[in-house]
């Protein structure tokens, strides 16, 4: 279990008007707003548009007896836009959310909802049983169920008293 | 666009449209006491006749929903269905609830909202009076 969320560095915050707390703050401010600056496409401008930002649904991983159950929040999409894949002990869930033609000609007030691709992979810390995965949508929210395999199940042992 | 977001054509806020009452999309805020809540990530997009709002309420189904209107003070709260028992081995989502509170535009008929809720989004019509709707006159 080594995986750690990666957060989006705020760019936004490193804006010199703002307050900034410390000297080590301000040179990681100076260091994100220079690569922030060299990633960004120069027909954009303001937040919200740099490359550095991107879209990173929450992934849960719980655990009974049985299985392994990965969680992740991908409201809104479209179940053929779902892949999930295993390979090595990692499970990747990613997919791709199109952008709705249906109000392109209307004029937007609010835009904080993620278009495009996303990736997911969680270090499974138990071998699974390929074969029996199965996954569910619903209210948003994928759910992969991962059978343990034979040898990884607890097992109790019987004591022999005599 | 790979992993952006569509970037706003307009970014005409709080004139006259579905406004927002706090400025921090997706964090956890005090509510109703000592309550948690989850901002929700929204659309809004207006064409002639109506609003339209798009939230992002993941875990939320048509039962843990409640919106209520209040002197044109629109108000979303969005519960989740209860988390799975199991073991927790890693944990990213929030369990706290959503909820988000919008100023409306007085030409919205707050009589005709409609709302719907599909795989974790939920989708509210606005639709405007009558009187504000663009109309042909035609020619005799």
């Amino acid at each position: 279990m080594t995986l750690t969320r990666w957060h989006k560095p705020n760019l936004w915050n490193a804006v010199p008007a703002r307050r900034i707390a410390s000297l080590r703050d301000e040179v990681d401010n100076l260091f994100n707003l220079t690569f922030g600056r060299l990633l960004q496409s120069p027909q954009d401008s303001g937040p919200g548009t740099q490359l550095l930002e991107g879209w990173f649904p929450a992934v849960d991983l719980f655990e009974d007896k049985e299985s392994l159950v990965v969680r992740a929040e991908v409201p809104g999409m479209k179940k053929e836009d779902i892949e999930i894949s295993l390979h090595d002990g990692y499970l990747t869930v990613s997919g791709e959310r199109k952008q709705d033609q249906t109000y392109a000609a209307a004029e937007t007030y609010r835009s904080e909802r993620w278009l495009g691709r996303f990736q997911r992979t969680i270090s499974l810390p138990c071998q699974v049983d390929a074969d029996k995965i199965k996954a569910a949508y619903t209210d948003g929210i994928l759910t992969v169920t991962l059978p343990k395999a034979e040898e990884a199940k607890p097992k109790q042992i019987p004591i022999t008293v005599k | 666009m790979p992993g952006g977001r569509a970037p706003p054509r307009k970014r005409k806020e709080l004139m006259n449209a579905v406004a927002q009452q706090n400025e921090r999309p997706v964090c956890a805020q005090a509510a109703d006491g000592e309550r948690e809540y989850l901002t929700p990530r929204v659309n809004i997009f207006e064409t002639p006749d109506r609003y339209v709002l798009e939230a992002e309420l993941p875990g939320v189904n048509k039962d843990g929903l409640d919106i209520s209107l209040d002197n044109n003070v629109l108000t979303i709260v969005g519960r989740r269905t209860a988390d799975p028992g199991a073991n927790v081995l890693y944990r990213e989502s929030e369990s706290a609830d959503f909820r988000r509170v919008f100023e409306l535009d007085p030409a919205i008929d707050t009589g005709k909202i409609a709302a719907k809720i599909d795989q974790g989004i939920l989708n509210l019509v606005l639709p405007k009076t009558e009187k504000v709707q663009p109309r042909r006159i035609s020619v005799a």
